[in-house]
C-alpha cells in the first residue's frame, strides 16, 4: 500500500528530499487519522455502548434467530429479484434491437421511464397504491429498475461485439435471430458479466429499502431489536452487527465482479468484443 | 387531478424539501469527494488508505442501512440535529465515494506526458495541476458526475421515506386525507422527473461549454 | 497500478468481512430461549372461557375460519403493552392482543391458536378485504371515511391524543405549551395534523414510526411525542423512569375491531363478545395487567356502536 501510485500525470518519481517530506506528511496524518479513530472509540465507551446489557440480546438463540430469518429473507429478495432483472432485462433489450419500430419504441420508452424514477417511489407505488404484499412489491420495483439499467447494458454488449462477427455470421446465411442468439449474445454477456454483476450488487444493497415497507428482512430484524426498550436500546450495537455483515456481501459480490472481469480479460473468447471494466459509477443505484 | 390543485401549498414544501436536499447533499458530496479523490492519489500512504478505506465502505453499505445508522445511531453520541441535516451528512458521504471514484478516473485519464510535459516547462507542481492536469480532467468527469447527481436526486427519496420533509414522504399525508393514491404518485412521479431532468439539462449545457469530444 | 492497490485492499476487507460473517455463524449458537423482557405478567392475565358450541354459520370469515382451525388476527408489532411482538421469542402481547384472545374465545377458538400478523397501518384495509386476516385488532381508529371500506366491531376503547414527555420535563403540561418546542409524531397521522392546524408554533419532526419517536425523545432530539394516549402509556409504562404522559387527551380516539365490511354477521358477534367480556370483568382485568401498568387506573369501556348493516 505505501509504494507510490506511478503513471498518473501528477507527480515526478520523487527524489530523496522528497522522500523524506512525504515520510513527515505519512506520519502527521497517521497520528490524525489514529487521533480520529481513538476518539470515535472513546465515544463508544463514553456513552455506554459496549455494556453487557446492550450485547447480551445477541446471546440468545432467539435473537440470532430473528437476524438470520432476516439475512435468509434479504437473500431470498434477492435471488428473486436478479433472476427476474436479468430476463426481463434481456426482454427489453431483444426490444430494443428489434426491427419493428412500434417494438423499438415501447421498449425505449419503458426502459426510459424505469431508470429516471427513484427505484423506492415505484416500490411504494406498488406497495401502497396497488396494494401488493411487501416482498412482491419490494422485489417487482427492484426488477423494473434494475431489469431497464440491465436492457441497456445487454444492448452495449451486443452492439460493442466486433462488426465483423455479425457480418460473417450473416454472410454464412443465419437469420437474425441466430446471429443474435448463437453468435451476439454469447460474446456480449461475456463481455458485459462484470458489469452486469455489478448491478446484482445494487440490487443486493436496494433489497435493505424493503425495510421501508416492512418486509421482514436484515435491517427489519436489527430495528426490532434496536427499537426495544426493554433491551436499553441497543441502536449501536445491531449496527455494529448487521453493518460489517451486509457490506461483506456486498464486497464479495463485487470482488467477484472484478475477478470476472479479469479472467474475462484473458479469456480468448472475449477477442472480438471489449470487456467492461467493474468499475466506478455502476454501483451506484440510480447511477446510469 | 386535484390532488394537485387542492394540496399544491404540500408539494410545493416537498418538492422544495427534495430540491434543498439534493443541493446541499451535493455540496457535501462534491467536496468531500474531492477530497478524498486527493486523497487516494496523494503521494502519502496512510492518506490513500484512508481514501481507499473510505470509498469501499461506502460503495458496499446500502443506503437504507447507512440512513438507519446516521438517523438514530449519531444521536447516541449525544448529537441533536435536526433531520434534514442528517439526511444531508448521510446522502452526502454516500454519494461523495462515487464522486471520489468519477475525480480519481477523471485524473488518470490525463495522460502522464500532459503531466511530465509541464514540469519539463518548470511548472511548479500547483501550476501544473490547476493549468494543466486539472483543466483537462474537469472536462471528462463532467458527464459522469452529472448522473451520480441525478443518482443523489433520485436516492433522496429514501430521506422520504423516513420523514416527511421530502417529495415521496407527502404520499402519507395525502393518502391520510383520502385523496386517489394513484394521482398522487403520478404527481410525485412528475416531481422527480422535473428535479433530474433540470439536473440533466444543466450538465449537458455545462459539457456543450465545457466538454471534450473523445 | 492505482487499480491493483484498490483491488488487493479490496480483497483484504472481503476476507475480514468473511471472517466476522464467520464469526456471527459460529456464535449461532446461544443461550436458549430470549433475553428477559417487560410485559404483561402471565400469570395477572385474565383465563378466556373458550365457547365450544359457538356457531357462526352465516359469517364466510369464521366458516373459513373453522375450516382452517384457528384464526388469523392482525395486530401491530411495536406498541408497548398494546400490541407488541417479543423479537426473540415472536410472541405478541398487550392490551390489543388481548381483545383478540378475547374474541377468539367467544367465537370458538382457543385463544392460544390464533396467528398473529404485523399488518402494517397503510394496508390494514387491503388486508382484510383480500381476506388475508380473520380480524384486525391494532389502535384501529372507527372513522366514516374507513367505515366505507371495512367494518369496526366495537368501539372497545376510547383514546384520545395526548403528549409523551421526559420526566425531567417541567414546561409541558399540555398542547397549549408546545410553541417553539419540537414535537414527534409519526408521518401523515391524524395526530400529526391536528398539531400542525391548531398548534402552528410547535416545531414538527415526523418520522415513520413511533419507537423512532420515543428514540428520539430519550435522545434529547424531540421535546414531545404525540399521538394516541393509549400507546404513549404503553411506551411510558416501559420506561416510567425516564417517560410521563401529561396532560389531558385533546381529541377522541375510539378504537374498534376491523373487520371484513360485508361480514355483518361477525361484526354483530364481536359486539355481542365485547359486551359480554365487559360485563364479565375479563376487559378490567387484561387492561389492568397491560396498559394498567403505566399507573392509570382502568376506565369504563365506552358504549358499543352497532351501527345497522349496510
Amino acid at each position: 500500500m505505501t509504494q507510490l501510485p506511478t503513471a498518473t500525470a501528477l507527480y515526478d518519481i520523487p527524489g530523496p528530499q522528497t522522500r523524506k517530506r512525504h515520510l513527515l506528511y505519512g506520519i502527521v496524518s497517521t497520528v490524525v487519522i489514529l487521533a480520529l479513530v481513538g476518539w470515535i472509540i472513546y465515544l463508544l465507551f463514553d456513552t455506554d455502548q459496549f455494556t453487557a446489557e446492550k450485547w447480551r440480546p445477541f446471546q440468545y438463540k432467539g435473537i440470532q434467530e430473528l437476524l438470520l430469518r432476516g439475512l435468509g429473507n434479504t437473500l431470498k429478495a434477492f435471488a428473486y429479484a436478479a433472476v427476474l432483472s436479468l430476463a426481463l432485462g434481456a426482454v427489453l433489450a431483444v426490444g430494443r434491437l428489434s426491427v419493428h419500430r412500434a417494438v423499438r419504441w415501447i421498449s425505449t420508452l419503458l426502459v426510459e421511464f424505469f431508470r429516471a424514477m427513484p427505484v423506492l417511489v415505484m416500490i411504494f407505488f406498488i406497495f401502497v397504491a396497488l396494494k401488493v404484499q411487501a416482498l412482491p412489491a419490494l422485489v417487482a420495483g427492484l426488477t423494473l429498475y434494475n431489469g431497464s439499467v440491465l436492457a441497456e447494458v445487454f444492448r452495449t454488449g451486443i452492439n460493442s461485439v466486433d462488426r465483423g462477427q455479425r457480418e460473417a455470421a450473416y454472410a454464412l446465411g443465419m437469420r437474425k435471430t441466430q446471429v443474435t442468439t448463437f453468435v451476439l449474445a454469447p460474446q456480449a454477456v461475456r463481455a458485459m458479466l462484470p458489469t452486469i454483476i455489478s448491478q446484482l450488487v445494487v440490487a443486493l444493497k436496494d433489497t435493505s429499502l424493503g425495510y421501508l415497507i416492512t418486509y421482514e428482512e436484515f435491517l427489519h430484524a436489527g430495528k426490532l431489536i434496536a427499537s426495544n426498550l426493554d433491551y436499553d436500546l441497543p441502536f449501536i450495537p445491531v449496527v455494529m452487527v448487521i453493518s460489517p455483515i451486509y457490506i461483506g456481501m456486498c464486497m464479495l459480490l463485487s470482488w467477484f465482479a472484478t475477478w470476472v472481469a479479469r479472467r474475462q480479460r484473458r479469456n480468448p473468447r472475449t477477442e472480438a468484443v471489449g470487456v467492461a471494466p467493474a468499475e466506478s459509477g455502476k454501483l451506484l443505484p440510480g447511477g446510469q | 387531478m386535484d390532488v394537485l390543485t387542492d394540496n399544491f401549498s404540500l408539494y410545493g414544501k416537498g418538492f422544495l424539501g427534495t430540491v434543498e436536499l439534493t443541493v446541499y447533499s451535493s455540496a457535501l458530496a462534491l467536496a468531500l469527494g474531492f477530497l478524498m479523490a486527493s486523497f487516494r492519489v496523494a503521494p502519502v500512504g496512510s492518506l490513500r488508505v484512508l481514501g481507499t478505506v473510505w470509498v469501499t465502505v461506502l460503495r458496499n453499505t446500502p443506503l437504507t442501512l447507512l440512513f438507519f445508522a446516521v438517523l438514530l445511531g449519531l444521536p447516541r453520541f449525544g448529537l441533536v440535529l435536526p433531520f434534514q441535516l442528517f439526511a444531508v451528512l448521510a446522502l452526502g458521504c454516500y454519494t461523495s465515494a462515487f464522486i471520489c471514484e468519477v475525480l480519481r478516473s477523471g485524473i488518470n485519464t490525463v495522460p502522464t506526458g500532459q503531466g511530465e510535459a509541464a514540469r519539463s516547462l518548470g511548472m511548479t507542481f500547483g501550476q501544473t495541476l490547476s493549468e494543466v492536469v486539472l483543466p483537462q480532467a474537469f472536462r471528462s468527469v463532467i458527464p459522469p458526475v452529472g448522473s451520480t447527481l441525478i443518482a443523489l436526486a433520485k436516492n433522496s427519496a429514501i430521506a422520504g421515506a423516513f420523514s416527511v420533509t421530502e417529495l415521496l414522504g407527502t404520499y402519507r399525508t395525502l393518502n391520510e386525507l383520502g385523496y386517489s393514491i394513484i394521482w398522487t404518485f403520478i404527481w410525485i412521479a412528475v416531481g422527480y422527473l422535473i428535479i433530474t431532468l433540470t439536473i440533466s439539462a444543466l450538465f449537458n449545457v455545462m459539457e456543450k461549454r465545457w466538454g471534450v469530444a473523445r | 497500478m492505482l487499480r491493483t492497490n484498490s483491488d488487493r485492499t479490496g480483497r483484504r476487507s472481503t476476507v475480514l468481512a468473511l471472517c466476522l460473517l464467520l464469526a456471527v455463524l459460529a456464535a449461532a449458537c446461544g443461550k436458549e430461549g430470549s433475553p428477559p423482557v417487560k410485559g404483561p405478567k402471565a400469570e395477572a392475565l385474565p383465563v378466556y372461557q373458550v365457547d365450544k358450541g359457538f356457531e357462526l354459520p352465516e359469517s364466510a370469515t369464521w366458516r373459513k375460519a373453522e375450516r382452517r382451525g384457528h384464526l388469523i388476527v392482525g395486530a401491530k408489532e411495536d406498541q408497548p403493552y398494546l400490541g407488541e411482538k417479543d423479537p426473540a421469542s415472536g410472541v405478541y402481547s398487550g392490551f390489543d392482543i388481548e381483545i383478540a384472545r378475547m374474541m377468539a374465545a367467544s367465537l370458538g377458538f382457543e385463544p392460544k391458536t390464533i396467528r398473529f400478523r404485523t399488518i402494517a397501518s397503510a394496508n390494514r384495509e387491503t388486508a382484510l378485504q383480500n381476506g388475508q386476516i380473520d380480524y384486525y385488532v391494532g389502535t384501529y381508529t372507527i372513522n366514516d371515511m374507513r367505515k366505507k371500506l371495512v367494518g369496526f366491531a366495537g368501539p372497545y376503547y376510547l383514546a384520545g391524543q395526548g403528549l409523551l414527555v421526559r420526566t425531567d420535563e417541567n414546561d409541558i403540561k399540555g398542547p397549549q405549551d408546545l410553541a417553539g418546542r419540537t414535537v414527534c409524531s409519526a408521518a401523515g397521522t391524524t395526530p400529526y395534523q391536528r398539531i400542525a392546524e391548531e398548534y402552528p408554533k410547535a416545531v414538527l419532526v415526523a418520522y415513520d414510526t413511533y419507537s423512532v419517536c420515543v428514540d428520539n425523545l430519550l435522545t434529547y432530539q424531540v421535546d414531545a411525542v404525540t399521538t394516541d394516549d393509549a400507546i404513549l402509556l404503553g411506551f411510558a409504562a416501559k420506561a416510567p423512569d425516564e417517560m410521563k404522559v401529561v396532560g389531558k387527551s385533546f381529541s377522541e380516539e375510539p378504537y374498534g375491531i376491523g373487520v371484513q365490511r360485508s361480514d355483518n354477521a361477525l361484526r354483530f358477534a364481536l359486539d355481542d363478545a365485547l359486551e359480554a367480556n365487559e360485563k364479565n370483568g375479563n376487559w378490567k382485568k387484561a387492561f389492568e395487567a397491560t396498559l394498567g401498568l403505566s399507573g392509570v387506573p382502568a376506565p369504563t369501556p365506552p358504549p358499543i356502536d352497532r351501527y345497522p348493516a349496510n
